[in-house]
């Protein structure tokens, strides 16, 4: 592999016009994915699923060059329905188009000449990699005051093109201050052995409110992960919604550092999974100044052969005190060969906080079956009333009106 | 204040600091395979017990010291360490109590062990273990009519070494983690209990522990069995003299229960914590397992943490027979330097299998507490259950308080639940109780004691008194 990643890397560099810093940056960012490879389970972090593992199993001859020179075409037809939004369009890794048609063009600036720069403690080799393969990144900022009118909807697709291959792309974001921004990821490919790897980088300010949506819903064989660093100001808002069930692995990785006083980050989850899928999240909340605030609430629904693993990180500094931090994670297991891993961790340096995790895992309940069907419903009506309600519970929690209606349709939830 | 009066200050502090002046026979410094063929030459062991030791040392030369815990330390020289030590008047083992050395006694008396008559009043059998070797065991009559073994750890490799080679290394083997292998191969002394079958031990079996010279390692190994329908309920309970260095203590302790059997094994752990800059004190580096081999068979740990300078343990239970069932219940507290990485494993394996876990984590000064667990339930498991709470309580902001719990389900029939909570002594609650006269320090120790409760509860008597004394003389000086 090692043989390989140095050839594509000096084949990238070959048709792209980086500058030298950049090349140089890049390297040395190579030289530490080289030097540690894809994060495998001896690293604490990769315990439940092994990365190194799964791609050497999943993908044969993983390459890692792709061609960013020539454009791709766009299929509009997978266009989300019912819901006017601003685009962003990734196509194998190239951003296709960047299309703000709803919004006031002096509000948001998009820059496409940010310089490489390793500004992040995250010790993690698949962001060396990100670092060193993706392509030009675009940063994208908010205004002062600007409250984002529409959604912007991210596409990340692929195409017949792509096989074996490993894609790499980066977006950073600034909310100024008093701002606010909607953001939905949404999944959708249609090919397969494919490792995609995300690093978002958000900034927010003073007041400022980002909500991220993160759809993952049509099944593909494709390897995803995704890693997204929230640095908070004071009063801000961050919100994450995950629906994990598409790809053949997923992992999201969310760190949210609560920098500012009053500040809030809220992180809910569903998983639904089966047929062989992986999926994880991760989450890490740094709770550094009194008075902040985070909540987490994930929960799974596990079909045959199927694994999910959450781990949750609640750290709390000696600085942080009135630190408000709850964490649940709760797993229905609907077969013999599912399974659920967890890790609630705790981290408390303050003596006056309130921090509390709960988890459960187990089968459904039958006394709640016997309910419903004394009431003439069959078994599997039953069973799937009462999954309904389980994965509801989640999608209540996210606050934009719209997005939760689109979500719930999308999911097939009924209230 | 000159240096004298500085050390009997010191002694003040910690009741149990003074070390005994006795003739000690050692083993040559360092690790190698000399060291272990001295110390199973001396201790007259027979040729298989020599081979399990070398098997465990060839593969402990392979091992890398572990370092993923929490509590860091600077690195052990293992070369540096003597790793045997023997009281010199133990050549010739004494046949009876008034044969020990008065010293001893002396020791023994400033401890507090009801070595003597105190012992018969309570009730309760001691088999003290001074340094390495096992010094006296009373009421040792009393138990052998009812068919129960209990002595050292070396009597039963001469006497009993059927049930010795049988069990020995079955649920520690010597190919387990560093420390346990260390153990394994240089283990000196320690208890072994069998209770025969439908035997339901009369009293309650004790050893006591104490760490006196310098520079030895405590390498004890313990091995209790409980045959078929039997009952037995073991207490531990351990101190060491004040030392500026470091001291390790890499026990193994292994409990066996077959069908319909129940261990119950309690520890008060008391060594030195050493001072409150955190200089000296003992390294508790203690590998307990549990196996419950029989259908119907129940283990219980309970365990009350207090002393250490670093406690680094896990007591486990594996679950191996179908409706068998573990529980762990735990306080641990920590003060000034102290830190603690603690909390147990939960492997389910046999159908019907429940455990329980309660840890009460109390940390205070710049101390820093993490509870660490794991609950795995299997793919055979069916039908089994996990509970577990782990609350922690926080006193000033130098002090870290965390919990890591690893949760596994293989198992769709099973139910795991998990709750933990972080909170601190409400201004209220101390008001409260100052409002009716107890000053902040009672206060606090009875807040303290309500919220350890119901780990306190799992003690037997004699125990739980002392332990709430120990919950409230660690706290001491913790709240301003």
């Amino acid at each position: 592999m090692k043989e390989q990643l140095k050839i594509d890397f000096e084949k990238i560099l070959k048709i792209s016009n980086f500058s030298e810093k950049d090349i140089k940056f890049k390297k040395d960012e190579l030289d530490k994915f080289i030097e540690n490879g894809f994060p495998s389970k001896k690293l604490e972090n990769w315990k439940f699923l092994d990365l190194s593992q799964i791609i050497n199993k999943n993908i044969e001859n993983i390459s890692f060059y792709n061609d960013y020179s020539t454009t791709n075409k766009i299929d509009t037809s997978i266009y989300i329905d019912g819901l006017e939004h601003n685009k962003i369009i990734f196509i194998n890794g190239r951003i296709e188009k960047i299309e703000f048609g709803y919004e006031d063009k002096n509000q948001i600036e998009i820059y496409d000449d940010i310089k490489f720069e390793d500004n992040f403690s995250v010790k993690n080799s698949l962001v060396n990699l990100n670092n060193a393969f993706s392509n030009k990144y675009y940063k994208i900022l908010v205004k002062k005051g600007y409250s984002i009118k529409k959604p912007l909807v991210i596409y990340h697709l692929t195409n017949q093109k792509m096989k074996s291959k490993n894609i790499n792309l980066r977006l950073d974001f600034e909310l100024e201050q008093n701002s606010s921004l909607k953001l939905i990821d949404f999944f959708n490919d249609t090919t397969d052995k494919n490792f995609m790897n995300i690093f978002y980088n958000f900034k927010l300010k003073n007041d400022s409110i980002l909500k991220n949506y993160k759809i993952d819903k049509s099944l593909n064989q494709n390897l995803k992960y995704s890693y997204n660093n929230i640095d908070q100001e004071k009063n801000s808002i961050s919100e994450t919604f995950i629906f994990s069930a598409g790809s053949n692995y997923f992992k999201n990785e969310i760190n949210c550092n609560l920098g500012g006083e009053y500040s809030s980050a809220f992180i809910n989850g569903i998983f639904s999974l089966k047929n062989d899928q992986q999926h994880e999240i991760r989450s890490t909340v740094n709770h550094l100044v009194e008075n902040t605030k985070s909540y987490q609430l994930i929960k799974s629904v596990l079909g045959k052969n199927s694994k999910a693993a959450y781990q949750g990180r609640i750290y709390v500094d000696s600085k942080a005190q009135k630190t408000d931090g709850y964490q649940l994670s709760k797993a229905i297991l609907l077969d013999e060969t599912s399974e659920f891993n967890a890790k609630p961790e705790l981290e408390i340096y303050a003596d006056d906080v309130k921090c509390s995790h709960g988890s459960a895992s187990g089968s459904l309940n039958e006394d709640s079956i016997f309910y419903l069907m004394s009431r003439g419903l069959n078994y599997k009506q039953s069973k799937e009333l009462l999954i309904n309600g389980f994965m509801l519970d989640v999608v209540e929690k996210i606050t934009d009106l719209e997005i939760k209606n689109l979500i719930k349709n999308m999911i097939g939830l009924k209230e | 204040m000159d240096t004298r009066e500085k050390d009997i200050e010191n002694l003040k502090d910690y009741k149990y600091g003074f070390s005994t002046d006795i003739e000690n026979i050692k083993a040559p410094k360092g690790l190698n395979e000399e060291v272990i063929k001295f110390i199973s030459n001396i201790k007259k062991e027979p040729k298989w017990m020599l081979e399990f030791r070398l098997n465990a040392f060839q593969r402990f030369k392979q091992l890398k010291e572990p370092n993923w815990q929490k509590p860091k330390y600077p690195k052990i020289d293992y070369q540096d360490l003597y790793y045997y030590s023997a009281p010199k008047s133990m050549k010739d083992k004494p046949k009876s109590l008034d044969e020990l050395d008065p010293k001893l006694l002396e020791t023994y008396k400033k401890l507090g062990i009801p070595l003597q008559e105190q012992a018969r009043l309570n009730g309760i059998a001691v088999d003290a273990v001074f340094d390495s070797v096992s010094v006296a065991t009373t009421f040792k009559e009393e138990l052998t009519k009812q068919g129960i073994i209990f002595c050292s750890m070396s009597e039963a490799i001469q006497k009993h070494p059927d049930l010795v080679k049988k069990y020995l290394g079955t649920v520690i083997p010597t190919t387990d983690h560093f420390f346990a292998t260390l153990n394994s191969a240089v283990f000196t002394d320690g208890s072994f209990v069998y209770i025969p079958e439908g035997v339901r031990c009369p009293m309650e079996l004790s050893t006591y522990f104490r760490i006196n010279a310098s520079e030895t390692g405590q390498f004890e190994r313990t091995l209790i069995i409980a045959d078929k329908g039997s009952y037995v309920s073991y207490l531990e309970g351990c101190t060491a003299p004040m030392r500026d260095e470091n001291q390790l203590h890499a026990a193994n302790v292994e409990l066996i229960a077959l069908d319909d059997a129940e261990i119950k094994y309690s520890t008060v752990q008391n060594w030195y914590p050493g001072d409150e800059n955190g200089k000296g004190g003992i390294y508790n580096f203690v590998t307990k397992r549990g196996l419950c081999k029989g259908k119907n068979s129940k283990i219980s740990w309970t365990q009350v943490e207090t002393g250490s300078a670093i406690t680094w343990k896990y007591p486990s239970c594996i679950l191996k027979g179908d409706n068998s069932i573990g529980e762990f219940y735990s306080i641990a507290i920590t003060n000034n330097h102290q830190k603690a990485d603690t909390g147990t494993k939960m492997i389910h394996l046999g159908k019907n299998t429940k455990s329980k876990i309660i840890s009460k984590g109390i940390s205070a000064g710049f101390s820093d507490m993490t509870y660490r667990g794991l609950v795995d339930i299997n793919s055979k498991a069916k039908n089994s259950s996990n509970y577990t709470q782990c609350d922690s309580l926080l006193m000033g902001n130098k002090c870290g308080a965390h919990t890591v719990p690893y949760i596994k389900n293989k198992n769709f029939d099973s139910n795991i639940a998990h709750e933990a909570t972080t909170s601190k002594i409400s201004e209220e609650q101390l008001h409260y109780c100052q409002q009716r006269g107890l000053n902040p320090e009672e206060a606090v120790g009875l807040i303290v004691n309500g919220f350890c409760k119901e780990v306190l509860q799992q003690l037997p008597m004699e125990f739980a008194v002392e332990a709430q004394k120990l919950v409230g003389i660690s706290l001491e000086g913790s709240v301003g």
